[in-house]
């Protein structure tokens, strides 16, 4: 199938520039070094001659006649009093020199070798493939730069060496610029594609200037300063410079000067010149400004992240939009973002004034452009009169526009609270990266949001910055809010459950007030209460004259109505309950009626409470749900407090024994395997060594060591302690952590194998040759509380280092797989029956998916999850596995 | 073949028009495959030659769908 392109590129030359050419294309020839006289005009024929273009507005271009916005600028030229060599070609001009013959100006080539060599060309030509041509060219250089006698002139050449950066030398004898040109001049035509260059378009003799193009005036705008002083840009100062020494060096060549004086000053213009395209030329010194501070000349305008390419081209900047740190704020809702007072004054909503926001608009106004120091009221920026001029609001005029508005005008109103707002943080990886908002004004200057919404964005806040843009349309607002919007993201696509959830303290938060339904005295009820907009309180019970709130009453509160789920907890089947029944979670027509709430039940992407709101009463409701939940959660650890440290490791003397012995038991008993080995007793498994039959054995004693001693300290850890709380509610890390902190730290290991690498037949000179036991291998029996003697620490950093090192490598490259993977699909849509189609209308499934499912509202990758189903029309008692 | 490559069935031409209709699309329009493709050279040892512009049935198996079944015409090299 054919596609219609209205205008293609469909080939890009780059060929060189010609003396006459620069001539040609010239509109003026710049003569003098200064720019302005003393009354500020521009000098004729100087380096600001108007004919160059204009910079000052209300001044028209002596050339077309266009003013500031109109004209493009025209370049004007200088002749060079003596050729210089272009920086950009040095290494061309280096390989043909060493390429053809000094003599007669051919390749150093036989007839014959040259002619085979041609036919290549166009037998590639043919074909049309740059890199085949490269290699060609390339090939013929380094064949003729061997040659020393020519074979069309029998001329003895002599080797070419480059002095960098712009020196070449025959012998030790220096070549100087014209020397090089006028061999260049005898090169013949025909010969000129075997070196690389198109007859058509470029000449080698071009690569030396003899007339050098100086670019328009708006390439280089003279700045003025507040104080009225003037600073000319980085490029005419360069231009200055290579005038002032040209000027130089034709009077004393016409004056008959030394040769030495000539040759330096010679020399001195190839430096500008070389300064003037390149800053950075190695073997160069840069120039400098009078601060000291090197000058940005033409290569670096292009080079670097700050270069135009980089900088200007790929990198455009956006308006109404805002950057700041990121940081928490639970009592907002998980659709809502903070947006601090003073970016909120400065980005704006334009609105035109109809009949229905007539009254409002004019009050904005009559608000003016705000002061910070006042409550946030938002105001108005500018307004815009029918005929599209622009006037600025100030405090002063603020009331008199407020009379005039009409009817049609627009107004730039401020932020106010309720506005729908992008939300954004890099790297955007998922859609959910960039996610609609709904403003809140607030004060400070950081953007603020529910911890929850964390995870899709994967931001923490150790110095985050996020982006924000306003929209500005009725559409992209409408838009913004039925497919943007936080709630509307809550089921991620990737895997079809809640992306959003609770986290750490939330989790812990309501672990504490649900685990074994503890009593909540009547006042820290209240309190707890007190954060969640609630209808009722629950029933509180009387113990001894006092009065009690139950903690899972109290949760059961935020629970939508009709919820009917039982499920398992995190705490499962190895609860630390007495009567084991906290593992299971039932809820009970919106009761919780057993089971500790955990990171099973509310957590993010495996929270089931949570995933069962969201789809059974949607997602306004499932982010009701959340912010409630948050709420909640900050009530209730505030009443309860929580706080963990290093002593939440301590474990008694005799637990302290059995893991001693546990970790003595291990080495024990890989020395005995290893005694074995050597006394030729131990068999070969399956598919292995003699040698990794040993060390699969050693490894899996050495990983029951840690296991036996995580047993140990979960024993002696119980509830009461903080972070066993976190561990088994699933808020943060798990009982190996605290295992290794309080007990055995384990084997270190590189690639899952033990350390082995290192010096001669051992790891480090500590230990002795051969040694191949556990301590010599990377075993940790320290704890992380009592420390790591010298060969662990190494052995410790030598693993941690693999991890970071891993780290690095995967992102990088599932990166890079990633792109590939968007640059394939981007503009692949659904059409509107479903199937999936190219630009070109091609199918490439003929159904989504190639079963029509939107994996966010699959159930864990199945269409339809039928066990919800049955529960919900016949009840729990035929539904799910019970 | 080995088990995991899915089975490809050769559409008669009196039938591809009825199918191309119940699909709704363009002969040209569906996704290629080359007669060199491992997969054809194996079909056609049991329905002969397969020309270039033949339709194949693809028919795969799905954790959600069941089956499902994709359609590919056949281009040369």
């Amino acid at each position: 199938m054919k596609v219609e392109i209205s205008k293609g590129i469909e080939e890009l030359k780059f060929a060189l520039l010609s003396p006459e050419e620069i001539r040609r294309m010239s509109s003026v020839k710049v003569i003098t070094p200064d720019t302005y006289d003393d009354d500020g005009y521009p000098i004729e024929k100087g380096l600001m001659d108007p004919s160059m273009g204009v910079i000052e507005p209300g001044l028209k271009c002596k050339t077309c006649g266009g003013k500031v916005d109109q004209c493009p600028g025209h370049f004007g030229h200088i002749e060079l009093a003596m050729p210089v060599v272009h920086i950009g070609f040095i290494k061309e001009i280096y390989s043909i020199l060493s390429s053809t013959c000094s003599n007669c100006g051919r390749i150093k080539l036989p007839e014959e070798k040259l002619k085979e060599y041609f036919l290549r060309i166009q037998d590639t030509n043919n074909r049309l493939s740059d890199i085949e041509y490269d290699d060609i060219v390339s090939e013929v250089e380094s064949d003729a730069s061997e040659v020393v006698i020519c074979p069309h002139c029998h001329f003895e050449n002599q080797k070419v060496a480059l002095d960098k950066p712009t020196t070449f030398r025959e012998e030790g004898k220096k070549l100087t610029p014209k020397e090089i040109r006028e061999r260049f001049e005898k090169i013949q035509k025909d010969d000129l594609p075997l070196i690389g260059l198109d007859p058509k378009v470029a000449r080698p003799e071009w690569m030396i200037l003899t007339v050098f193009p100086v670019p328009p005036v708006n390439v280089r705008p003279t700045i003025t300063l507040e104080t009225g002083e003037r600073s000319e840009d980085d490029l005419t100062h360069k231009l200055v410079d290579v005038i002032r020494i040209n000027q130089r060096l034709r009077e004393n060549r016409d004056q008959g000067s030394p040769q030495l004086i000539i040759e330096d000053l010679w020399d001195l213009l190839q430096y500008h010149v070389t300064t003037y395209f390149d800053n950075q030329t190695p073997g160069t010194p840069p120039a400098r400004h009078r601060s000291g501070r090197s000058l940005k000349t033409l290569v670096q305008r292009l080079k670097g992240k700050e270069g135009r390419f980089r900088s200007n081209l790929s990198g455009k900047r956006v308006n109404f939009s805002a950057r700041t740190v990121i940081s928490p704020e639970p009592f907002l809702s998980i659709n809502q973002v903070g947006v601090p007072a003073k970016a909120a004054r400065e980005l704006t909503v334009t609105e035109t004034v109809t009949q229905h926001n007539f009254e409002k608009l004019k009050e904005l106004i009559k608000n003016g452009p705000g002061k910070e120091e006042e409550v946030y009221r938002p105001g108005v920026n500018y307004v815009y009169r029918a005929d599209g001029s622009r006037i600025k609001i100030s405090d002063k005029n603020a009331s008199e526009v407020a009379e005039k508005m009409e009817l049609g005008w627009q107004v730039e109103r401020q932020l106010e609270d309720g506005d729908i707002v992008l939300f954004n943080r890099q790297p955007s990886l998922h859609r959910m990266s960039m996610m609609a908002h709904e403003v809140k004004v607030l004060p400070y200057r950081t953007f603020r949001f529910n911890l929850a919404v964390c995870a899709p964005y994967n931001a923490d806040f150790d110095g985050d910055e996020m982006n924000l843009h306003v929209l500005q349309s009725q559409e992209a607002r409408a838009e913004a809010e039925i497919l943007m919007k936080v709630q509307e993201n809550f089921l991620s696509p990737r895997f079809g459950g809640p992306i959003m959830g609770a986290i750490h303290d939330h989790i812990t938060a309501l672990f504490l007030l649900t685990y074994r339904n503890p009593l909540i005295p009547l006042e820290a009820g209240l309190h707890i209460m007190s954060y969640v907009n609630v209808s009722h309180t629950p029933e509180p019970v009387e113990i001894d004259g006092k009065k009690y709130f139950r903690g899972r009453d109290i949760f059961s509160l935020i629970l939508p109505e009709g919820v009917n789920l039982e499920f398992r907890g995190k705490l499962g089947d190895k609860s630390l309950d007495p009567n084991g029944t906290e593992g299971t979670i039932r809820i009970e027509d919106s009761k919780l009626v057993n089971g500790a709430i955990d990171e099973n039940a509310i957590g993010q992407s495996k929270g089931a409470l949570l995933d069962y709101v969201l789809r059974k009463y949607g997602n306004a409701e499932g982010a009701k749900f959340l912010d409630n939940l948050t709420r909640l959660a900050a009530g209730a650890i505030s009443y309860t407090g929580f706080s963990t440290g290093i002593d939440d490791e301590d474990v008694p003397g005799e637990a302290k024994a059995q893991l001693r012995e546990v970790g003595n038991e291990s080495v024990q008993k890989v020395e005995k395997l290893i005694e074995n080995y050597k006394a030729g007793l131990i068999g070969m498994e399956p598919g292995k060594t003699l040698e990794d039959t040993l060390e699969s054995m050693v490894m899996k004693v050495l990983s029951q060591a840690r296991e036996k001693s995580s047993e140990i300290a979960s024993h002696y850890l119980g509830m009461d302690n903080s972070t066993v709380i976190m561990a088994r509610s699933g808020a943060r890390a798990n009982m190996m952590n605290l295992a290794q902190m309080a007990g055995i730290i384990g084997q270190q290991s590189i690639r899952g194998q033990r350390q082995h690498r290192g010096y001669t037949n051992r790891t480090l000179p500590h230990f002795e040759k051969g040694d191949i036991g556990a301590y010599a291998r990377g075993f940790v029996s320290s704890s992380y509380k009592e420390g790591l003697n010298p060969t662990e620490y190494f052995f410790h950093a030598t693993g941690g280092r693999e991890g970071l090192v891993d780290i690095a490598v995967r992102t990088s490259r599932s990166g890079y797989m990633q792109r590939r993977l968007i640059n394939a699909l981007e503009d692949l849509k659904v059409s509107e029956d479903g199937r999936v189609l190219d630009t070109e209308n091609s199918v490439i499934q003929l159904e989504y998916g190639e079963d029509g499912t939107d994996p966010s509202r699959s159930f864990e990758g199945e269409s339809v999850n039928v066990n919800y189903l049955i529960k919900e029309m016949f009840g729990n008692k035929y539904g799910g596995k019970k | 073949m080995h088990e995991m490559v899915p089975e490809h069935w050769l559409i008669p031409v009196k039938e591809e028009e009825k199918i191309l209709k119940l699909l709704g699309v363009a002969k040209g329009q569906l996704p290629k495959i080359r007669k060199s493709d491992p997969v054809i050279k194996t079909l056609e040892k049991v329905e002969g030659e397969i020309v270039p512009g033949r339709i194949i049935q693809i028919v795969r198996k799905s954790r959600t769908r069941g089956i499902a079944k994709i359609y590919r015409t056949v281009i040369g090299e």
